[in-house]
């Protein structure tokens, strides 16, 4: 396998790529590399490490809009917002350790082609939702600009939803325009222990459809050897104090959760770190009504984010009939981590009714007639 | 009218009768409309500068009918125009004399309300209004809440991206809708996202939200609803020059603060609103701001001191503070009636929706008030202030001859002015065919390309909604091509995956 190729300027890109569709060479993105474990192995792709992009183009804290290299790593970003009392709204999160590399690696560009939502997904929405516009050269070798660096916009199809969680297939990303936001003032976490999946549903259920403005909710299998349901309040003291109240009032045996504690959870929560990590890991997105049936449904280690929207499982279940559970409950089912075995026979993504299938592969070639991007990772 | 439509296809015109009988043969009894008389109510949206009766009118109830409509059409070379209630401002549902008028209005059902995962389930002709009317009673809403939201459908919503004085807390359509069933041209019934929180694979719902009808039609939302804050608070405060409400609003962010909604409205906006609603707005400032805080009552309390601090800093002088539900609606009055007021000052406005750096304001207004002198044409601004979305409304009058292409272009000037300054044509009201010619201002050949790569993959005849959005539509084939790089072929084998 050659070795990576490290463009630093669109054009540079722009050539590689079309050279690439000329000659027939795959081309494999990689930002930090933090999520090279996920996919199929691809030992054809040539390596185009998009490190050689990074900074910070344009940042007025005011605006709450922030432009930057699509390769800066996303510490240096998430340092320089909370700088100025601000932060990604979207909660990402270097999930280096969960696949076995190293922590501070994973670029911001990485994150929009994952499409990243962390436990605020339930109430301050995905990395989708909050990119606003991004430079790019398509699988054409053409460079392209898309959405604007302004928060509210509609001029033109929202391609920036379609390139978040793209995985690297449509777009090579050079550079993003995100939406900031402030950062709460203060965080509290409240805990409810024992409650059993159908319980902690409705109990989150019940907060996120109360006054109480919650932040993120969740559900452990075991924290401290207990079941244990999470939800968080942020924002102005005195606001988090009179919403914890209402909480309180709502939900029986509720009672706070030390900060120290809290700052251990939610982090753990975001990466499934309670689970173990020699079986295969699975995200499984569905309606929170639904999912205590997919629970019964599987085996393994779990546990619950986004109010009980997001199952995170561990399990040798087949991958069938784990998919299968998914879609019973109207969810789907994305292999996160597994061997390389397995990786090579189930795919990582939840593969689609053929119809809509079709047409997904009609937009991916709309980037990319030639398939530089198609790697057969996904 | 100076955009012009795409010019009729004389062999589609003289297969009218054919193909009113076809659509007959699939939407039986009143739900097709050919008679010219009763045409006329379609011929334009809430840009009524331009009229254009289409060939036949179908409203069709069923997501079946709509399949065998657009199949019917796709087979037969035939364009289609949805519509849903007619408010687009951009004139996205502008019918075309040789296409069909495809009248979503009977799509009016609400299928499904979902207390346990918050979300409601309806046909694409529901009004904006009557999703919240039917969750407020169990203390929920829905929050994208267009000025127009008691007559605009949620398909139109949909399809416009609209957005509402609550977006900048709360966010546009597309981040409170969780899933479509849309139909394609092709007569292809798909359905993308659901009552999850994330569709599976590629974004396309991401994409068909603000597609403005061209790349399906919608036949099934599903949106998310939220409980509805505890309370709910307003200033009204009043700045001496506008360089101090700008500050003020970018004072109020930096302190952390994300309103409910943040509107300002310049002096002659608040003139012709006070004039016409009697609220008691103060008449002697340059520029007016409305700030909403929203939550618990301890929050709003506590932020509707900071925000008076940050104003009076900024040399505010009137501030009031509602103290009860019926002065805070009454702060709003004034500017939710800033369009039938605009309509007193003059015989017709066109409402222009470009959005700015907010830093920009002051600028951007003086700027405006000297192409308002060239012109000879008043304008009075009212401003989404929070996210930078600005409404001007140009006032004009249409029976004399050249004002309207006055007008349009005096339009133009601001919005290629919002761009010049970093900005963006449309803040969500869509492109349609309003802003259509401008889009080179903000986008290259390249990357109009690309976008309309996105179109052919969904409507590779183009046959959907055409002459809105593009300058120029190309072929499919023609944009399919890839240049031969350095004299060899392009990879022809098809991809794995
Ligand atoms: C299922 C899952 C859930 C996750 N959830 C969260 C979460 O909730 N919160 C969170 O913070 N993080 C989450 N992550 C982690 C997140 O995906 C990574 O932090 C991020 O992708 C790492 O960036 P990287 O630079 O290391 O990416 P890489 O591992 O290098 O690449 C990731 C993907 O992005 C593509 N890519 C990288 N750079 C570019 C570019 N410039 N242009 C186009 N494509 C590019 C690659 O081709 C690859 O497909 C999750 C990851 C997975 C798999
Ligand atoms: C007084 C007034 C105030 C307004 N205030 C606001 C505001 O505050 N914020 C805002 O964003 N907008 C506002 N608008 C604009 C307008 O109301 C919105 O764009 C609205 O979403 C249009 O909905 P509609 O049902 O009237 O759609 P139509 O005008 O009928 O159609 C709009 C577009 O949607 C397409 N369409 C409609 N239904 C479907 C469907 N089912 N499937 C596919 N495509 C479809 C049409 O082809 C067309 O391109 C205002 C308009 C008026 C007249």
């Amino acid at each position: 396998m050659a070795d990576p190729i490290r463009p630093d300027s669109a054009d540079a890109l722009a050539t590689i790529i079309a050279d690439a569709a000329s000659d027939g060479t795959r081309l494999r993105l990689r930002g930090g590399g933090s999520k090279d474990a996920i996919g199929a192995p691809t030992p054809e792709a040539r390596i185009v490490d998009m490190r050689g992009f990074s900074g910070v183009v344009d940042y007025d804290p005011p605006e709450l809009v922030l432009t930057v290299k699509a390769g800066t790593p996303l510490a240096e970003i998430q340092a320089l917002v909370a700088d100025h009392g601000q932060m990604l709204a979207f909660d990402p999160f270097d999930h280096g350790a969960m696949l076995g590399c190293a922590d501070g690696e994973a670029t911001i560009g990485g994150i929009v082609a994952a499409g990243v939502a962390g436990p605020t997904r339930v109430s301050r929405g995905a990395a989708r939702d909050h990119l606003l516009g991004f430079v790019g050269v398509s699988g054409r070798g053409e460079r392209f600009v898309a959405g604007a660096k302004v928060v509210k916009n509609v001029t033109g199809y929202d391609l920036s939803k379609l390139v978040t969680g793209s995985w690297g297939r449509l777009v090579a990303i050079t550079e993003v325009t995100l939406k900031v936001l402030p950062a709460p003032r203060l965080q509290r976490t409240l805990g409810v222990a024992g409650l059993d999946p159908a319980a902690a549903i409705s109990a989150m259920a019940r907060a996120m459809g109360s006054a109480a403005e919650v932040s993120a909710a969740a559900h452990l299998q075991d924290w401290n050897g207990a079941p244990l349901t999470a939800i968080r309040l942020d924002g102005f003291p005195s606001s988090v104090e009179a919403r914890a109240a209402i909480i309180t009032a709502l939900i029986d045996g509720v009672a706070p959760v030390a900060d120290e504690e809290a700052a251990r959870l939610w982090p753990a929560i975001t990466t499934a770190a309670p689970l173990p990590t020699d079986v295969p890991l699975w995200r499984i997105v569905a309606p929170a009504a639904r999912m205590p049936d997919v629970i019964a449904a599987v085996g393994g280690r779990w546990l619950l984010d986004w109010a009980g929207g997001l199952l995170w499982l561990a399990s040798t279940d087949d991958a069938q009939a784990i998919r299968a559970a998914a879609m019973q409950a109207g969810g789907h089912a994305m292999l996160v981590r597994a061997d390389a075995e397995t990786r090579a026979a189930v795919p990582a993504l939840h593969p689609q009714p053929k119809a809509l299938a079709t047409l997904e592969e009609r937009v991916r070639r709309a980037f990319d007639p030639a398939g530089v991007f198609e790697t057969g990772r996904f | 009218m100076s955009i012009k439509m795409p010019a009729p296809d004389e062999t589609v015109l003289a297969r009218r009768g054919e193909i009113v009988a076809a659509m007959r043969a699939i939407v039986p009894g009143e739900g097709v409309i050919d008679k010219a008389d009763e045409l006329r109510p379609y011929e334009s949206d809430a840009l009524t500068a331009y009229r254009q009766p289409p060939m036949v009118v179908v409203l069709p109830e069923t997501t079946g009918q709509v399949a065998a409509i657009l199949r019917w059409c796709h087979a037969n070379r035939v364009k289609v125009v949805p519509r849903g209630a007619g408010t687009s401002l951009s004139g996205g549902a502008l019918p075309l004399a040789d296409g069909v008028l495809l009248g979503m209005a009977r799509f009016n059902r609400i299928l499904d309300v979902d207390y346990a995962d918050r979300l409601v389930v309806v046909q694409p002709g529901v009004t904006n209004l009557a999703i919240t009317r039917a969750v407020e009673d169990d203390g929920f809403y829905y929050a994208p809440d267009p000025s127009s939201q008691i007559a605009c459908t949620i398909g139109g919503n949909v399809a416009e991206n609209s957005g509402g004085v609550h977006c900048l807390k709360y966010g546009l359509t597309t981040n409170n809708v969780l899933g479509v069933e849309f139909v394609t041209i092709e007569g292809e019934v798909l359905r993308v996202g659901g009552r999850g929180l994330e569709p599976a694979g590629l974004d396309l719902l991401g994409v068909i939200v603000g597609s403005e009808g061209l790349l399906g039609v919608v036949t099934e939302v599903t949106v998310r609803i939220l409980p509805r804050p505890e309370t709910a608070r307003a200033l009204l405060i009043g700045f001496p020059e506008v360089e101090g409400a700008g500050r003020c609003v970018a004072d109020v962010i930096a302190a952390g603060i994300i309103p409910a909604g943040m509107e300002m409205m310049d002096k002659p906006a608040v003139h012709a609103a006070e004039a016409f609603v009697q609220v008691g707005y103060p008449l002697d400032v340059e520029a007016l701001l409305i700030v909403e805080l929203d939550g618990p009552a301890a929050e709003c309390s506590h932020l509707l001191e900071e925000v008076e601090t940050i104003a009076r800093a900024n040399g505010a002088v009137s501030i009031r503070i509602s103290t009860d539900d019926a002065e805070r609606v009454a702060f709003w009055a004034g500017r939710k009636a800033a369009f039938p007021a605009a309509g007193r000052l003059a015989p017709d406005y066109l409402c222009m929706d470009g959005t700015i750096p907010r830093r920009r304001l002051p600028d951007v207004l003086a700027r405006m008030r000297a192409l308002s002198e060239q012109y000879g044409l008043g304008v009075i601004n009212v401003f989404h202030a929070g996210d930078g979305n600005l409404h001007p409304l140009i006032l004009y009058d249409a029976n004399k001859p050249g004002e309207l292409e006055q007008a349009e272009a005096f339009g133009a000037d601001i919005l290629r002015l919002c761009v010049e300054v970093g900005g963006v044509l449309t803040g969500e009201h869509g492109v349609g065919v309003e802003k259509r010619d401008l889009m080179p201002v903000m986008f290259s050949e390249i990357d109009l390309a690309q976008q309309q790569r996105v179109k052919c993959a969904f409507d590779p005849e183009l046959l959907l909604n055409p002459g809105k959005m593009f300058p120029e539509l190309h072929r499919c084939a023609e944009l399919g091509r890839m240049h031969v790089h350095r004299g060899a072929l392009p990879f022809p084998d098809l991809p794995r995956f």
